[in-house]
């Protein structure tokens, strides 16, 4: 057992720990945890840039995201805490016995599987292939990003008086 | 051209299915709107994980890390959008339960 599969496990203690927790504040952390050992497994593998990528942005925005998000809509007070955590054991409880479950059963897999390569040839360096061979998915994001930008300044502006 | 996977597959394979069923799970079993978003970001790291695990396992990180950051980029649009979405739901709901949800008008 190596470092990589001991972080796997921990990626989906954590994902459990996001899915079942009662208050959304414990998730967004449990999600920010996922994301910073994912980025660890993904550096592991080889996949430095992307696992830079995946630690600043997933789990630094995306947690700040949530959290602002999550304190302008709880209004909830915590003393209907423990029945609301009730209510979701009694929808969330099967989860971690059926994933548990799911592992051992996946772990009597070992057929040998052929899989066909799309490309012959060799592999560069990330930059390189970003910038020569995917400029439309370049292209893409910088469309996306500004759709999100355009989104964000129609979602999030205050409604006026006339309530549209 | 196709090559033989290693053995180490079926263990990667092994993690992402779990993944996938947590983070479905968290999007079906629910009726708060942000907990779904919880549930799609669980779906997008076991999907960016096993492509991750693709480059390596083909020798094509590269092209493995620019689809990374591809999906990275397209994930955190789509969760402001969602998160915008939810703000003005809670708005004109007052609440983040999808039960609640039923005026699509206006």
């Amino acid at each position: 057992m190596n470092v990589i599969t001991i972080v796997l496990v921990l990626i989906v203690l954590a994902a459990l720990w996001a899915s079942l927790t009662t208050l959304l504040l414990r998730a967004t952390i449990a999600l920010a945890l996922t994301s910073a050992m994912l980025a660890v497994v993904m550096y592991s593998l080889g996949a430095t840039i992307a696992a830079v990528v995946e630690l600043s942005v997933c789990a630094g925005l995306i947690s700040v995201v949530f959290v602002s998000v999550i304190s302008l809509t709880q209004r909830k007070p915590f003393k209907d805490y423990l029945t609301r955590r009730m209510s979701r054991m009694r929808r969330f409880w099967p989860l971690p016995m059926v994933l548990v479950a799911v592992g051992v059963a996946l772990s009597f897999i070992h057929s040998p599987v052929q899989v066909a390569l799309p490309l012959p040839g060799g592999d560069g360096d990330v930059r390189t292939v970003l910038w020569s061979f995917r400029q439309l998915d370049l292209f893409g994001q910088i469309l996306i990003l500004l759709a999100g930008v355009f989104g964000v300044l129609v979602l999030f502006k205050k409604e006026g008086k006339d309530g549209d | 051209m196709a090559i033989e996977i290693p053995q180490s597959f079926w263990l990667y394979f092994a993690f992402f299915v779990l993944l996938l069923m947590d983070g479905l799970w968290c999007m079906l079993a629910t009726y708060n709107l942000l907990r779904m978003l919880i549930g799609l970001e669980i779906l997008m790291k076991s999907v960016t994980f096993f492509l991750i695990v693709a480059g390596y396992l083909s020798g094509r990180m590269a092209l493995a890390q620019a689809m990374v950051i591809t999906v990275i980029v397209i994930e955190v649009v789509v969760v402001v959008a969602a998160a915008g979405i939810i703000l003005g739901l809670f708005r004109k709901n007052d609440s983040l339960n999808v039960r609640n949800t039923r005026k699509l008008k206006g």
